[in-house]
Protein backbone atom coordinates (compact mmCIF):
# COMPACT_ATOMS: atom_id res chain seq x y z
CA UNK A 1 0.00 0.00 0.00
CA UNK A 2 1.27 3.88 -0.31
CA UNK A 3 1.88 5.79 2.39
CA UNK A 4 0.16 8.75 1.62
CA UNK A 5 2.13 11.20 4.42
CA UNK A 6 5.66 10.20 2.49
CA UNK A 7 4.26 10.80 -0.58
CA UNK A 8 3.17 14.46 0.64
CA UNK A 9 6.80 14.95 1.48
CA UNK A 10 7.86 14.78 -1.75
CA UNK A 11 5.62 17.43 -3.40
CA UNK A 12 6.51 21.19 -2.26
CA UNK A 13 3.20 22.33 -2.74
CA UNK A 14 2.01 20.15 0.13
CA UNK A 15 3.55 22.33 2.79
CA UNK A 16 1.29 25.13 1.08
CA UNK A 17 -2.12 22.55 1.32
CA UNK A 18 -1.27 21.77 4.72
CA UNK A 19 -0.55 25.16 6.22
CA UNK A 20 -3.89 26.68 4.57
CA UNK A 21 -5.93 23.41 4.87
CA UNK A 22 -5.64 23.05 1.02
CA UNK A 23 -7.83 19.47 -0.26
CA UNK A 24 -7.06 19.33 -3.68
CA UNK A 25 -9.57 17.09 -5.47
CA UNK A 26 -8.43 17.92 -9.35
CA UNK A 27 -5.88 15.81 -10.00
CA UNK A 28 -8.15 15.05 -13.67
CA UNK A 29 -7.50 18.22 -14.61
CA UNK A 30 -3.47 18.12 -13.59
CA UNK A 31 -1.41 16.67 -10.80
CA UNK A 32 0.84 18.10 -8.55
CA UNK A 33 4.92 17.79 -8.92
CA UNK A 34 7.14 16.01 -6.85
CA UNK A 35 10.50 17.74 -5.78
CA UNK A 36 12.40 15.44 -8.08
CA UNK A 37 10.34 16.52 -10.98
CA UNK A 38 11.00 20.10 -10.24
CA UNK A 39 14.61 19.75 -9.54
CA UNK A 40 15.05 17.68 -12.52
CA UNK A 41 14.39 20.90 -14.79
CA UNK A 42 16.28 23.07 -12.75
CA UNK A 43 19.49 20.51 -13.34
CA UNK A 44 18.79 21.01 -16.82
CA UNK A 45 18.75 24.47 -16.92
CA UNK A 46 21.82 24.71 -14.46
CA UNK A 47 24.16 22.18 -16.35
CA UNK A 48 23.03 21.17 -19.52
CA UNK A 49 21.19 23.67 -21.37
CA UNK A 50 21.36 23.93 -25.14
CA UNK A 51 19.64 22.72 -28.03
CA UNK A 52 19.53 19.15 -28.92
CA UNK A 53 20.32 17.35 -32.39
CA UNK A 54 22.63 19.92 -33.27
CA UNK A 55 25.67 20.43 -31.30
CA UNK A 56 28.17 18.26 -31.59
CA UNK A 57 29.95 20.06 -28.57
CA UNK A 58 29.68 18.64 -24.62
CA UNK A 59 27.17 20.78 -23.38
CA UNK A 60 25.14 20.10 -26.71
CA UNK A 61 25.70 16.02 -26.26
CA UNK A 62 24.87 16.00 -22.86
CA UNK A 63 20.91 17.68 -23.50
CA UNK A 64 20.76 15.44 -26.44
CA UNK A 65 21.29 12.78 -24.22
CA UNK A 66 19.13 13.69 -21.49
CA UNK A 67 16.35 14.38 -24.44
CA UNK A 68 16.78 10.78 -26.01
CA UNK A 69 17.41 8.94 -22.73
CA UNK A 70 13.89 10.94 -21.46
CA UNK A 71 12.18 9.34 -24.70
CA UNK A 72 13.24 5.75 -24.11
CA UNK A 73 12.63 5.80 -20.15
CA UNK A 74 8.66 6.85 -21.01
CA UNK A 75 8.62 4.53 -23.86
CA UNK A 76 9.74 1.33 -21.50
CA UNK A 77 7.27 2.88 -19.14
CA UNK A 78 4.32 1.81 -21.08
CA UNK A 79 6.94 -0.93 -22.81
CA UNK A 80 6.74 0.73 -26.54
CA UNK A 81 10.20 1.82 -28.06
CA UNK A 82 11.77 4.70 -28.31
CA UNK A 83 10.87 5.34 -31.89
CA UNK A 84 7.29 4.70 -30.75
CA UNK A 85 7.30 8.18 -28.76
CA UNK A 86 6.76 11.21 -30.51
CA UNK A 87 6.91 13.84 -27.85
CA UNK A 88 4.01 16.66 -28.63
CA UNK A 89 2.28 19.24 -26.36
CA UNK A 90 -0.20 16.60 -24.59
CA UNK A 91 -3.06 14.28 -25.67
CA UNK A 92 -5.21 16.75 -26.91
CA UNK A 93 -2.02 17.32 -29.59
CA UNK A 94 -0.98 13.88 -30.00
CA UNK A 95 -4.71 12.94 -30.77
CA UNK A 96 -5.17 15.95 -33.64
CA UNK A 97 -1.81 14.63 -34.42
CA UNK A 98 -3.46 10.83 -34.57
CA UNK A 99 -6.53 12.13 -36.56
CA UNK A 100 -4.84 14.66 -38.94
CA UNK A 101 -2.77 11.41 -40.22
CA UNK A 102 -5.45 8.51 -40.00
CA UNK A 103 -7.98 10.58 -42.03
CA UNK A 104 -5.26 10.89 -44.68
CA UNK A 105 -5.10 7.15 -44.94
CA UNK A 106 -8.90 7.27 -45.07
CA UNK A 107 -10.97 7.28 -48.46
CA UNK A 108 -14.19 9.04 -48.74
CA UNK A 109 -17.24 7.32 -47.49
CA UNK A 110 -14.77 5.82 -44.46
CA UNK A 111 -16.45 5.51 -40.74
CA UNK A 112 -14.80 6.62 -37.71
CA UNK A 113 -16.46 5.21 -34.36
CA UNK A 114 -16.39 7.08 -30.75
CA UNK A 115 -18.26 6.55 -27.85
CA UNK A 116 -20.59 9.13 -25.88
CA UNK A 117 -17.96 9.49 -23.25
CA UNK A 118 -15.29 10.91 -24.96
CA UNK A 119 -13.10 13.94 -24.11
CA UNK A 120 -13.43 16.99 -26.40
CA UNK A 121 -9.81 16.31 -27.65
CA UNK A 122 -11.15 13.04 -28.88
CA UNK A 123 -14.08 14.44 -30.71
CA UNK A 124 -13.22 17.67 -32.38
CA UNK A 125 -10.23 16.63 -33.91
CA UNK A 126 -12.01 13.72 -35.89
CA UNK A 127 -14.83 16.49 -36.91
CA UNK A 128 -12.20 19.15 -38.22
CA UNK A 129 -10.38 16.41 -39.90
CA UNK A 130 -13.12 14.42 -41.36
CA UNK A 131 -14.26 17.49 -43.40
CA UNK A 132 -11.09 16.74 -45.69
CA UNK A 133 -13.04 14.20 -47.08
CA UNK A 134 -16.78 12.73 -46.86
CA UNK A 135 -16.02 10.64 -43.30
CA UNK A 136 -18.92 10.20 -41.18
CA UNK A 137 -18.47 9.64 -37.36
CA UNK A 138 -20.64 7.59 -35.39
CA UNK A 139 -20.81 7.59 -31.88
CA UNK A 140 -21.45 4.24 -29.56
CA UNK A 141 -24.48 5.75 -27.58
CA UNK A 142 -23.15 3.99 -23.91
CA UNK A 143 -25.24 4.91 -21.11
CA UNK A 144 -23.55 6.68 -18.01
CA UNK A 145 -22.95 3.68 -16.07
CA UNK A 146 -21.85 1.23 -19.59
CA UNK A 147 -18.67 0.44 -19.14
CA UNK A 148 -17.29 0.18 -23.07
CA UNK A 149 -16.03 -3.18 -23.99
CA UNK A 150 -15.80 -5.58 -27.72
CA UNK A 151 -19.11 -6.49 -27.50
CA UNK A 152 -20.90 -2.94 -27.89
CA UNK A 153 -18.15 -1.73 -29.74
CA UNK A 154 -18.45 -4.74 -32.26
CA UNK A 155 -22.49 -3.58 -32.42
CA UNK A 156 -21.70 -0.38 -33.64
CA UNK A 157 -19.26 -1.54 -36.49
CA UNK A 158 -20.09 -1.43 -39.56
CA UNK A 159 -18.14 -2.29 -42.88
CA UNK A 160 -17.38 1.32 -43.51
CA UNK A 161 -15.77 1.46 -40.13
CA UNK A 162 -12.30 2.18 -40.86
CA UNK A 163 -11.05 3.84 -37.20
CA UNK A 164 -12.18 3.38 -33.83
CA UNK A 165 -10.93 5.81 -31.35
CA UNK A 166 -11.76 5.46 -27.29
CA UNK A 167 -10.79 6.35 -24.20
CA UNK A 168 -9.62 4.09 -21.92
CA UNK A 169 -10.84 5.97 -19.01
CA UNK A 170 -13.35 8.59 -19.11
CA UNK A 171 -12.18 12.04 -17.47
CA UNK A 172 -16.28 12.50 -16.55
CA UNK A 173 -17.48 9.45 -15.26
CA UNK A 174 -14.22 7.37 -13.91
CA UNK A 175 -15.60 4.50 -15.93
CA UNK A 176 -12.10 2.01 -17.02
CA UNK A 177 -13.29 0.66 -20.17
CA UNK A 178 -12.39 -3.24 -20.90
CA UNK A 179 -10.01 -2.63 -24.24
CA UNK A 180 -8.31 -6.01 -23.54
CA UNK A 181 -9.68 -7.90 -26.38
CA UNK A 182 -10.31 -4.80 -28.90
CA UNK A 183 -7.30 -4.33 -30.54
CA UNK A 184 -7.02 -7.64 -31.29
CA UNK A 185 -10.46 -7.91 -33.01
CA UNK A 186 -10.13 -4.43 -35.01
CA UNK A 187 -6.69 -5.55 -36.43
CA UNK A 188 -8.39 -8.61 -37.69
CA UNK A 189 -10.95 -6.79 -39.24
CA UNK A 190 -8.43 -4.25 -40.31
CA UNK A 191 -9.48 -1.39 -38.60
CA UNK A 192 -7.15 1.51 -36.66
CA UNK A 193 -7.31 1.55 -33.08
CA UNK A 194 -6.64 4.61 -31.27
CA UNK A 195 -6.59 5.26 -27.18
CA UNK A 196 -7.05 7.89 -25.40
CA UNK A 197 -4.66 7.37 -22.43
CA UNK A 198 -4.87 10.73 -20.61
CA UNK A 199 -6.68 9.11 -17.35
CA UNK A 200 -5.55 5.76 -17.81
CA UNK A 201 -1.40 6.28 -18.25
CA UNK A 202 -1.33 8.06 -14.93
CA UNK A 203 -3.23 5.87 -12.84
CA UNK A 204 -2.90 2.00 -13.78
CA UNK A 205 -0.21 -0.53 -15.31
CA UNK A 206 -0.39 0.51 -19.36
CA UNK A 207 1.07 -2.06 -21.67
CA UNK A 208 0.82 -1.11 -25.23
CA UNK A 209 1.68 -4.50 -26.22
CA UNK A 210 -1.07 -6.01 -24.83
CA UNK A 211 -3.51 -3.59 -25.61
CA UNK A 212 -2.60 -3.80 -29.06
CA UNK A 213 -3.63 -0.18 -30.42
CA UNK A 214 -2.33 1.54 -33.56
CA UNK A 215 -1.44 5.05 -31.34
CA UNK A 216 -2.55 6.18 -28.27
CA UNK A 217 -2.03 9.89 -26.69
CA UNK A 218 -1.36 10.89 -23.34
CA UNK A 219 0.07 14.07 -21.28
CA UNK A 220 2.89 14.88 -18.60
CA UNK A 221 0.65 17.29 -16.30
CA UNK A 222 -1.55 14.59 -15.38
CA UNK A 223 1.00 12.36 -13.95
CA UNK A 224 3.21 14.51 -12.14
CA UNK A 225 5.28 15.79 -14.90
CA UNK A 226 5.12 19.28 -16.41
CA UNK A 227 2.60 21.16 -18.62
CA UNK A 228 3.22 21.31 -22.21
CA UNK A 229 4.62 17.59 -23.03
CA UNK A 230 2.83 14.65 -24.02
CA UNK A 231 3.21 11.86 -26.01
CA UNK A 232 1.68 10.04 -29.16
CA UNK A 233 2.30 6.21 -29.18
CA UNK A 234 2.49 4.88 -32.71
CA UNK A 235 3.23 1.55 -33.75
CA UNK A 236 6.49 1.84 -36.64
CA UNK A 237 4.21 1.09 -39.57
CA UNK A 238 1.29 3.34 -38.73
CA UNK A 239 3.88 6.10 -37.76
CA UNK A 240 5.61 5.52 -41.21
CA UNK A 241 2.48 5.62 -42.86
CA UNK A 242 0.98 8.68 -41.65
CA UNK A 243 2.42 11.90 -43.55
CA UNK A 244 4.19 14.72 -41.41
CA UNK A 245 1.76 17.24 -39.40
CA UNK A 246 4.07 20.08 -38.92
CA UNK A 247 6.89 21.33 -41.46
CA UNK A 248 10.02 22.87 -40.08
CA UNK A 249 13.88 22.13 -38.57
CA UNK A 250 14.22 18.92 -37.13
CA UNK A 251 11.44 16.74 -39.02
CA UNK A 252 13.78 16.55 -42.46
CA UNK A 253 16.48 14.55 -43.72
CA UNK A 254 17.01 17.11 -46.46
CA UNK A 255 15.54 20.17 -48.25
CA UNK A 256 15.35 21.71 -51.65
CA UNK A 257 13.93 24.17 -53.50
CA UNK A 258 11.31 22.18 -54.74
CA UNK A 259 10.84 19.28 -52.23
CA UNK A 260 11.85 17.85 -48.79
CA UNK A 261 12.22 14.38 -47.37
CA UNK A 262 11.43 13.13 -43.88
CA UNK A 263 13.47 12.34 -41.20
CA UNK A 264 12.67 8.68 -39.60
CA UNK A 265 10.39 8.49 -37.05
CA UNK A 266 9.97 9.57 -34.41
CA UNK A 267 11.37 12.44 -35.47
CA UNK A 268 9.54 13.04 -38.30
CA UNK A 269 6.27 14.57 -36.26
CA UNK A 270 8.74 16.57 -34.09
CA UNK A 271 9.19 19.58 -36.26
CA UNK A 272 11.38 22.70 -34.65
CA UNK A 273 13.08 22.69 -30.81
CA UNK A 274 11.36 20.73 -28.68
CA UNK A 275 9.75 20.80 -25.19
CA UNK A 276 13.60 19.63 -23.89
CA UNK A 277 13.10 20.14 -20.14
CA UNK A 278 8.96 18.55 -20.58
CA UNK A 279 11.03 15.74 -21.79
CA UNK A 280 13.25 15.92 -18.50
CA UNK A 281 10.57 16.44 -16.09
CA UNK A 282 8.23 14.35 -17.45
CA UNK A 283 10.78 11.23 -17.88
CA UNK A 284 11.53 12.06 -13.94
CA UNK A 285 7.97 11.69 -13.17
CA UNK A 286 7.70 8.25 -14.66
CA UNK A 287 10.38 7.42 -12.18
CA UNK A 288 8.60 8.46 -9.80
CA UNK A 289 5.84 6.49 -10.44
CA UNK A 290 7.54 3.11 -11.40
CA UNK A 291 9.57 3.42 -7.89
CA UNK A 292 5.85 3.88 -6.41
CA UNK A 293 4.55 0.78 -8.71
CA UNK A 294 1.53 1.46 -10.94
CA UNK A 295 -0.36 -1.65 -9.08
CA UNK A 296 0.26 0.32 -6.24
CA UNK A 297 -1.38 3.18 -7.61
CA UNK A 298 -4.04 1.39 -9.11
CA UNK A 299 -5.07 -0.09 -6.10
CA UNK A 300 -4.84 3.06 -3.85
CA UNK A 301 -7.12 4.26 -6.29
CA UNK A 302 -9.19 1.53 -6.22
CA UNK A 303 -9.58 1.65 -1.79
CA UNK A 304 -10.00 4.90 -2.58
CA UNK A 305 -12.90 4.96 -4.62
CA UNK A 306 -14.27 2.03 -2.72
CA UNK A 307 -14.17 4.61 0.40
CA UNK A 308 -15.90 7.11 -1.71
CA UNK A 309 -19.01 4.42 -2.47
CA UNK A 310 -18.95 3.45 1.04
CA UNK A 311 -19.38 6.71 2.89
CA UNK A 312 -22.21 7.80 0.22
CA UNK A 313 -24.06 4.73 1.37
CA UNK A 314 -23.44 5.45 4.73
CA UNK A 315 -24.19 8.88 4.40
CA UNK A 316 -27.71 8.46 2.51
CA UNK A 317 -28.21 12.10 1.34
CA UNK A 318 -31.20 12.49 -0.40
CA UNK A 319 -30.14 15.45 -2.22
CA UNK A 320 -26.81 13.96 -3.79
CA UNK A 321 -26.95 12.36 -6.92
CA UNK A 322 -23.54 10.78 -8.25
CA UNK A 323 -22.79 9.23 -11.88
CA UNK A 324 -21.09 6.34 -12.96
CA UNK A 325 -20.68 3.03 -12.48
CA UNK A 326 -20.81 1.81 -8.73
CA UNK A 327 -18.24 -1.18 -9.10
CA UNK A 328 -14.86 0.01 -8.00
CA UNK A 329 -13.12 -2.55 -10.06
CA UNK A 330 -14.33 -0.15 -13.65
CA UNK A 331 -13.58 2.78 -12.19
CA UNK A 332 -10.93 5.24 -11.24
CA UNK A 333 -11.02 7.84 -8.11
CA UNK A 334 -12.97 10.35 -10.06
CA UNK A 335 -16.28 11.17 -8.09
CA UNK A 336 -18.71 13.00 -10.16
CA UNK A 337 -22.08 14.40 -8.94
CA UNK A 338 -24.43 17.52 -8.66
CA UNK A 339 -26.64 18.65 -5.41
CA UNK A 340 -30.56 18.96 -5.81
CA UNK A 341 -33.27 19.81 -4.54
CA UNK A 342 -35.34 17.26 -4.33
CA UNK A 343 -39.13 18.59 -3.43
CA UNK A 344 -37.97 21.54 -2.03
CA UNK A 345 -40.03 24.57 -3.55
CA UNK A 346 -38.66 23.97 -6.97
CA UNK A 347 -37.85 27.30 -8.57
CA UNK A 348 -38.78 28.34 -11.88
CA UNK A 349 -35.16 28.31 -12.85
CA UNK A 350 -33.50 24.64 -11.94
CA UNK A 351 -33.92 23.13 -8.86
CA UNK A 352 -30.19 21.90 -8.64
CA UNK A 353 -27.41 23.44 -6.61
CA UNK A 354 -25.05 24.92 -9.31
CA UNK A 355 -21.97 23.57 -10.06
CA UNK A 356 -20.15 26.77 -9.76
CA UNK A 357 -21.86 27.45 -6.69
CA UNK A 358 -20.54 23.76 -4.93
CA UNK A 359 -17.38 24.54 -6.39
CA UNK A 360 -16.64 27.98 -4.92
CA UNK A 361 -18.72 26.64 -1.41
CA UNK A 362 -16.18 23.72 -1.49
CA UNK A 363 -13.23 25.47 -1.32
CA UNK A 364 -14.57 28.48 0.93
CA UNK A 365 -16.00 25.91 3.70
CA UNK A 366 -13.78 23.21 3.57
CA UNK A 367 -10.77 24.19 1.26
CA UNK A 368 -11.57 21.29 -1.10
CA UNK A 369 -10.89 22.10 -4.52
CA UNK A 370 -12.79 20.67 -6.88
CA UNK A 371 -13.93 21.13 -10.89
CA UNK A 372 -17.41 21.90 -12.00
CA UNK A 373 -18.76 22.40 -15.72
CA UNK A 374 -18.66 20.08 -18.37
CA UNK A 375 -15.35 18.65 -18.19
CA UNK A 376 -14.51 18.84 -21.45
CA UNK A 377 -17.08 16.09 -22.05
CA UNK A 378 -20.42 17.68 -23.65
CA UNK A 379 -22.11 14.63 -25.43
CA UNK A 380 -21.88 12.81 -21.73
CA UNK A 381 -23.19 16.10 -19.83
CA UNK A 382 -26.11 16.22 -22.06
CA UNK A 383 -27.05 12.40 -21.72
CA UNK A 384 -26.60 12.93 -18.27
CA UNK A 385 -29.36 15.26 -18.26
CA UNK A 386 -27.77 18.45 -16.84
CA UNK A 387 -25.67 21.09 -17.86
CA UNK A 388 -22.91 20.50 -15.42
CA UNK A 389 -21.83 18.66 -12.79
CA UNK A 390 -19.02 18.96 -9.90
CA UNK A 391 -15.95 16.73 -10.14
CA UNK A 392 -13.29 15.16 -7.16
CA UNK A 393 -10.58 13.67 -8.91
CA UNK A 394 -8.05 11.75 -6.16
CA UNK A 395 -4.42 10.75 -6.71
CA UNK A 396 -1.46 9.24 -4.78
CA UNK A 397 -1.38 11.85 -2.45
CA UNK A 398 -4.98 11.99 -1.09
CA UNK A 399 -6.32 9.58 1.51
CA UNK A 400 -9.51 8.91 3.30
CA UNK A 401 -9.60 12.28 5.13
CA UNK A 402 -9.75 14.20 2.04
CA UNK A 403 -12.71 11.91 1.15
CA UNK A 404 -14.17 12.88 4.80
CA UNK A 405 -13.91 16.55 3.60
CA UNK A 406 -15.44 16.39 0.75
CA UNK A 407 -18.46 14.80 2.05
CA UNK A 408 -18.47 17.37 4.88
CA UNK A 409 -18.33 20.27 2.35
CA UNK A 410 -21.43 18.30 0.59
CA UNK A 411 -23.39 17.97 3.85
CA UNK A 412 -22.58 21.80 4.54
CA UNK A 413 -23.78 22.94 1.14
CA UNK A 414 -26.82 21.10 1.37
CA UNK A 415 -27.61 23.01 4.98
CA UNK A 416 -26.71 26.31 3.44
CA UNK A 417 -28.52 26.12 0.10
CA UNK A 418 -31.58 23.33 0.99
CA UNK A 419 -32.36 23.12 4.33
CA UNK A 420 -32.33 26.93 5.16
CA UNK B 1 -14.99 29.89 8.37
CA UNK B 2 -18.78 31.09 8.84
CA UNK B 3 -21.04 29.67 5.82
CA UNK B 4 -22.48 33.26 5.74
CA UNK B 5 -19.62 34.60 4.46
CA UNK B 6 -19.48 32.59 1.61
CA UNK B 7 -22.45 34.66 -0.57
CA UNK B 8 -24.38 37.73 1.35
CA UNK B 9 -27.66 38.46 2.26
CA UNK B 10 -28.49 40.03 -0.52
CA UNK B 11 -26.66 37.34 -2.97
CA UNK B 12 -29.11 34.79 -1.32
CA UNK B 13 -32.32 37.14 -1.20
CA UNK B 14 -32.13 37.84 -5.20
CA UNK B 15 -31.60 33.89 -5.81
CA UNK B 16 -34.51 32.55 -3.42
CA UNK B 17 -36.87 35.01 -5.01
CA UNK B 18 -35.59 36.62 -8.23
CA UNK B 19 -37.03 40.28 -9.36
CA UNK B 20 -38.71 40.67 -12.25
CA UNK B 21 -38.30 37.02 -13.42
CA UNK B 22 -39.88 35.74 -16.52
CA UNK B 23 -40.93 36.51 -19.88
CA UNK B 24 -42.40 39.62 -21.69
CA UNK B 25 -44.56 39.07 -24.90
CA UNK B 26 -43.64 41.34 -27.74
CA UNK B 27 -40.62 42.55 -26.03
CA UNK B 28 -39.27 45.81 -28.06
CA UNK B 29 -35.70 43.38 -28.08
CA UNK B 30 -35.05 40.30 -26.79
CA UNK B 31 -31.59 38.38 -26.49
CA UNK B 32 -29.94 34.80 -25.67
CA UNK B 33 -27.06 34.82 -23.93
CA UNK B 34 -24.77 31.47 -22.50
CA UNK B 35 -21.32 31.52 -20.68
CA UNK B 36 -19.58 28.68 -22.90
CA UNK B 37 -17.68 27.58 -19.64
CA UNK B 38 -20.39 26.73 -17.43
CA UNK B 39 -23.46 26.75 -19.63
CA UNK B 40 -25.44 29.24 -17.95
CA UNK B 41 -28.40 30.96 -19.83
CA UNK B 42 -30.07 33.93 -19.84
CA UNK B 43 -32.98 35.15 -22.17
CA UNK B 44 -33.69 38.95 -21.39
CA UNK B 45 -36.38 40.77 -22.87
CA UNK B 46 -36.95 44.46 -22.41
CA UNK B 47 -39.59 47.11 -23.50
CA UNK B 48 -38.36 50.86 -24.33
CA UNK B 49 -40.76 54.21 -23.91
CA UNK B 50 -40.05 57.25 -24.39
CA UNK B 51 -36.14 56.18 -24.40
CA UNK B 52 -36.62 54.23 -20.98
CA UNK B 53 -36.58 51.00 -20.21
CA UNK B 54 -40.22 50.52 -18.88
CA UNK B 55 -39.93 47.41 -18.64
CA UNK B 56 -37.17 44.25 -18.11
CA UNK B 57 -37.85 40.09 -17.20
CA UNK B 58 -35.78 37.33 -17.84
CA UNK B 59 -35.45 33.71 -17.59
CA UNK B 60 -32.04 32.44 -15.91
CA UNK B 61 -30.56 29.11 -15.66
CA UNK B 62 -27.59 29.19 -13.65
CA UNK B 63 -26.22 29.29 -10.51
CA UNK B 64 -26.31 31.92 -7.45
CA UNK B 65 -24.52 34.71 -8.50
CA UNK B 66 -25.47 34.51 -11.94
CA UNK B 67 -29.57 34.70 -11.72
CA UNK B 68 -28.49 37.15 -8.20
CA UNK B 69 -27.05 39.41 -10.64
CA UNK B 70 -29.58 39.51 -13.13
CA UNK B 71 -32.05 40.02 -10.39
CA UNK B 72 -30.35 42.80 -8.95
CA UNK B 73 -29.31 44.69 -12.50
CA UNK B 74 -33.28 44.56 -13.60
CA UNK B 75 -34.28 46.17 -10.31
CA UNK B 76 -31.72 48.73 -11.07
CA UNK B 77 -31.88 50.00 -14.79
CA UNK B 78 -36.35 49.34 -14.64
CA UNK B 79 -37.85 52.75 -15.36
CA UNK B 80 -33.85 54.21 -16.16
CA UNK B 81 -33.21 56.30 -19.55
CA UNK B 82 -31.15 54.25 -22.00
CA UNK B 83 -28.66 57.08 -22.34
CA UNK B 84 -28.06 56.71 -18.41
CA UNK B 85 -28.01 52.43 -18.36
CA UNK B 86 -25.44 53.37 -21.26
CA UNK B 87 -22.85 54.49 -18.68
CA UNK B 88 -22.70 51.96 -16.64
CA UNK B 89 -19.61 50.05 -16.89
CA UNK B 90 -18.58 46.29 -15.75
CA UNK B 91 -17.11 47.57 -12.43
CA UNK B 92 -20.51 49.06 -11.41
CA UNK B 93 -22.42 46.23 -12.07
CA UNK B 94 -19.80 44.09 -9.97
CA UNK B 95 -19.74 47.16 -6.87
CA UNK B 96 -23.64 46.12 -6.66
CA UNK B 97 -23.10 43.03 -5.98
CA UNK B 98 -20.73 43.55 -3.30
CA UNK B 99 -18.38 40.83 -4.07
CA UNK B 100 -15.45 40.11 -4.49
CA UNK B 101 -14.92 37.59 -7.40
CA UNK B 102 -12.47 35.18 -9.42
CA UNK B 103 -12.13 36.38 -13.02
CA UNK B 104 -13.97 32.71 -13.49
CA UNK B 105 -17.14 33.89 -11.29
CA UNK B 106 -17.10 37.22 -12.83
CA UNK B 107 -18.47 35.75 -16.06
CA UNK B 108 -21.44 34.57 -14.29
CA UNK B 109 -22.28 38.09 -12.40
CA UNK B 110 -21.97 40.07 -15.97
CA UNK B 111 -23.62 38.03 -18.54
CA UNK B 112 -27.17 39.37 -17.57
CA UNK B 113 -25.03 42.87 -18.22
CA UNK B 114 -23.75 41.62 -21.44
CA UNK B 115 -27.03 40.67 -22.55
CA UNK B 116 -28.69 44.14 -21.70
CA UNK B 117 -26.23 46.46 -23.02
CA UNK B 118 -26.26 44.12 -26.36
CA UNK B 119 -29.44 44.63 -26.45
CA UNK B 120 -29.20 48.21 -26.31
CA UNK B 121 -26.68 48.46 -28.72
CA UNK B 122 -29.18 46.55 -30.96
CA UNK B 123 -32.26 48.43 -30.06
CA UNK B 124 -30.36 51.91 -31.15
CA UNK B 125 -28.92 50.44 -34.16
CA UNK B 126 -32.62 49.80 -35.37
CA UNK B 127 -33.99 53.65 -33.96
CA UNK B 128 -31.01 54.79 -36.32
CA UNK B 129 -32.40 52.86 -39.18
CA UNK B 130 -34.97 54.31 -38.62
CA UNK B 131 -34.23 58.15 -38.78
Amino acid sequence: MIDVEKIREDFPIYKRFLREGIIYLDNAATTQKPISVINAIVDYYENHNSNVHRGVYRVGEEATDLYNGSRENIANFIKAKPENIVFVRNATEGLNLAASGLVSLLNDGDEILLSRMEHHSNIVPWQIQSTRKNIRLKFIENGPDEQISWKLIEENLTEKTKVVSLTACSNILGTINDLSDVGRHLHNLGIFFVVDGAQSVPHMDVNVNRLQCDLMAFSGHKMLGPAGIGCLYGTEEILDRMPPYMGGGEMIKEVFEDHFTTADIPEKFEAGTPNIEGAIGMSAAVNYLKNIGMDNVREHEHDTISYIFKREDELNMKELVSYGPRNPDIKSAIFTFNIKKKGVNERPYGNEVHPHDISHMADRMEGVELRSGHHCAMPMTVSLGVYATARASFYIYNDHKDVDHLFNSIERIIRRMIVK
Amino acid sequence: MSDDIIYSAIIDEHYQEPRNFGKIENPDEQIMETNPTCGDTIAMYVRINDGRVSDIKYVAKGCLISVAAASILSENVEGKRIEEIETMNKKDVLGNLGLELGPAREKCALLSYDALMKMIRDYKGKSEDRT
